[in-house]
């Protein structure tokens, strides 16, 4: 575990490899080797994070690279290795700890929301740690790996929460989440990992996309949606529906970061379309869909022309048999028909 | 409590014969392959009745000195003093409404932090639980510091946004007081692991109260302190209450230091009223770990004289008034006065002088913090992100 040894395995540097689109799980992945070249205070440390290369191989190669002192194998101890990442961190390591899956996430919850999110605020210091994982459904993964538990942060001032739908967004995302002096908690969608459709090339030079801030991902008249992770493809499945057969015209804006929450992107939109919907795949009641509603009825009521709705999975855990999940999970159809609703009010 | 020339109550060697056979029947235990598994093990009581500990060693008064330098064993005798003038002038602000919020007094467990800090190097680091100001000051918080800290103002070490639990000093490598119980141990793997990923030879040292062993964060660290052979000394400071309550109604297995022995740890007793017995046990430890030979775990017996926090009377529910008066003639700097008064280290005198500067250290600190101006109203918003206006509104791309 010495010095030493990582420096002799930091190389060669992979920027020079071709420019073949990659997938969403490998632009994490690459986001997370160029940062570790770049920053021998980056670290990865998990459950089969190493020699296994990760539970669903996001890891993997990262052990030979920069060897067993930089990519930690740890025991099944979330608390523990948690806890061992801030402290890493006080002395100025950047760590990156996985949660096999975000379900996990749930164990360190007294680490994350009690110390990490407050340490700055107590004199205690930055604490530079992404918290990442694989999350939501769609996969038959049942009640325990197939959560959406981005809401229990959401409201712990101190955290940064992120979620890109993108393989583009992902690598850029991860790399901003990195060299944050903030904590941050990276929501990897398990669905999204392998999916050809999103295999995109990056680009060349230093990639990042800065924390904070949405994304449009098509412009259009008529409505809003607000959404982030998935829900952004199912999103514009049902956009393209509408556009064809309604004649509707959905603007698309994908949050990609949900805290600190970018309003100014939402504001605009909306005073654009006067029409709202919120689609996302965590639960109702609570979900990030009722403070985005609060928020546009602060900033933004006189420019609405209808209520605003929101469209996310049903007030019940994760089932597991495949008609009950895809009847619990939001889908395009019900996107299409709360967009086709909010156009004709 | 100074004058009072009484003899130490706690003599050095009272093996008595129940102690005695219970180590024979342990010796016998093992030499039989240990107990049979449906029936509960002798060796392991869950209730000790017996407080002395048996395994202080006996020595001379001369040899519990370590041969230590004089001036060495007088500031011990200064930090204990100092950490029992500030505790009291703490619940003195504390009546008086100059102070808040949960607060938790370290009197009567000085020798436990005082002795275990001396056995560490300048640039070691620490970290403890809750009842922490005593180990702020000693790993060199600034008394009018830790003192505006408790009272809420800005020139408190967390700009009085930490309170009593959360004291934090970079500088000093004091890496704070953690208001979860257990919380703080597995954040001091990260330190020792990293002290072990860059080859350096500090230890990080790790204070936690004995309740605190039934977390499984401490069952987390341990395990991967020992697998990973880092540098980290893990002390309980056992004052036989969490809270209010005690130890044998918390746990199955009485004595602590057995519980290494799952995550096959060396582990030591200190008498947690002694503290150059506190120094010695953890000596080694630190020796051994910055020597690279792994952690080690502390159980230092020790004793509250007062209640767990503030709104806790120092006995009634939980414990007699007896017993808290019978624990009392073991006060840790009693015991040191007499040690140093008989091998002519320190005279009554100068003990009286190093008490004067202490109190009136003490009282300096709460004027200090008297006159510290309450935070302004915008440092609500300050810290929480790296990055911020005077609103609170968080600005990440470059956007006004």
């Amino acid at each position: 575990m010495s010095n030493q040894r990582v420096l002799e395995s930091n190389h060669p540097p992979a920027t020079d490899a071709a420019r073949q689109p990659i997938t969403f799980l490998e632009a994490i992945r690459e986001g997370i080797r160029e940062e570790m070249e770049r920053d021998e205070q980056v670290l990865v440390l998990g459950e089969d994070v190493g020699a296994y290369g990760g539970a669903f191989k996001v890891t993997d190669g990262l052990l030979d690279r920069f060897g067993e002192g930089r990519v930690i194998d740890t025991p099944i101890s979330e608390i523990g290795f948690t806890g061992a990442a801030a402290g890493a961190a006080h002395m100025g390591m950047r760590p990156i700890v996985e949660m096999q899956f975000i379900d996990f996430i749930a164990c360190a919850f007294d680490i994350i929301t009690n110390y990490i999110a407050t340490s700055r605020y107590r004199g205690s210091g930055p604490q530079p740690i992404v918290i990442r994982g694989p999350c939501g459904g769609g996969v038959r993964g049942g009640p325990f790996h197939s959560q959406n538990p981005e809401a229990a942060f959401f409201h712990t001032p101190g955290l940064k929460i992120v979620y890109p739908a993108t393989a583009l967004d992902a690598k850029g995302l991860m790399k901003s989440a990195i060299r944050d002096d903030d904590p941050v908690l990276f929501f990897e969608h398990k669905w999204l990992y392998r999916r050809p459709q999103l295999r995109e090339a990056m680009p060349p030079e230093d990639h990042t996309v800065p924390l904070g801030r949405a994304s449009i991902h098509r412009e259009g008249r008529d409505v809003t949606v607000v959404t982030y992770g998935a829900m952004v493809h199912k999103v514009l499945d049902a956009a393209r529906a509408l556009e064809e057969t309604d004649e509707i015209s959905i603007e698309v804006l994908d949050l990609r970061t949900l805290l600190p929450l970018d309003e100014e992107t939402i504001v605009d939109s909306v005073q654009k379309t006067n029409r709202l919907l919120i689609v996302h795949e965590d639960t109702r009641t609570g979900g990030i869909a009722g403070e985005i509603a609060m928020r546009i009825n602060e900033a933004a009521f006189e420019w609405l022309d209808a209520p605003i709705l929101r469209v996310t999975a049903l007030d019940t855990p994760v089932p597991y048999a495949p008609p009950l999940e895809d009847f619990f999970l939001p889908q395009s159809d019900d996107i299409v028909s709360a967009a086709r609703y909010l156009a004709g009010y | 409590m100074i004058e009072d020339e009484r003899e130490n109550k706690m003599s050095e060697t009272q093996t008595t014969d129940k102690r005695a056979q219970a180590k024979d029947e342990r010796a016998q235990e093992a030499a039989n392959g240990g107990a049979p598994r449906d029936h509960p093990s002798p060796a392991a009581p869950a209730q000790d009745p017996d407080w002395e500990q048996e395994a202080k060693p006996k020595l001379s008064k001369e040899e519990r000195t370590m041969g230590l330098p004089k001036e060495k064993l007088r500031k011990m005798m200064y930090d204990m003093l100092l950490g029992r003038r500030f505790e009291e002038k703490t619940a003195e602000s504390y009546a008086l409404g100059k102070i808040g919020g949960f607060c938790h007094l370290y009197i009567g467990q000085e020798a436990v932090a005082i002795g275990a800090l001396h056995a560490l190097e300048e640039d070691d680091y620490v970290m403890t639980a809750y009842r922490e100001h005593v180990h702020a000051l000693q790993m060199g918080v600034d008394p009018r510091s830790a003192m505006a800290e408790l009272y809420g103002r800005i020139d408190g070490c967390s700009k009085g946004k930490g309170g009593s639990m959360h004291m934090f000093s970079a500088e000093t490598n004091y890496l704070g007081g953690h208001g979860i119980v257990g919380g703080q141990i597995p954040l001091a793997l990260g330190v020792a692991w990293k002290i072990r990923y860059r080859d350096e030879k500090q230890v990080m040292q790790v204070f936690l109260g004995e309740a605190a062993v039934n977390q499984g964060a401490f069952h987390e660290s341990l395990n991967m302190a020992a697998l990973w052979q880092l540098p980290l000394v893990v002390i309980v400071e056992n004052n036989r209450f969490g809270m209010g309550t005690a130890w044998e109604r918390a746990s199955s297995l009485y004595d602590i230091s057995q519980k290494a022995s799952a995550y096959a740890m060396p582990s030591a007793i200190a008498d947690g009223m002694d503290i150059l017995d506190v120094y010695r046990v953890t000596k080694e430890a630190v020796d051994r770990a910055r020597a690279g030979e792994g952690p080690t775990l502390i159980e230092a017996r020790t004793y509250r004289f007062v209640g767990h926090s503030m709104s806790d009377p120092v006995h009634g529910v939980y414990r007699t008034k007896e017993e808290v008066e019978e624990e009392k003639l073991n006060d840790p700097i009693r015991i040191y006065a007499n040690l140093l008064a008989d091998l002519d280290t320190l005279s009554q005198e100068e003990l009286e002088k190093i008490d004067a500067e202490v109190k009136a250290t003490a009282e300096e600190a709460s004027e200090f913090a008297e006159k510290s101006p309450e935070p302004d109203p915008a440092e609500l918003y300050r810290d929480v992100y790296a990055d911020e206006d005077i609103n609170g509104r968080l600005y990440f791309d470059g956007r006004q």
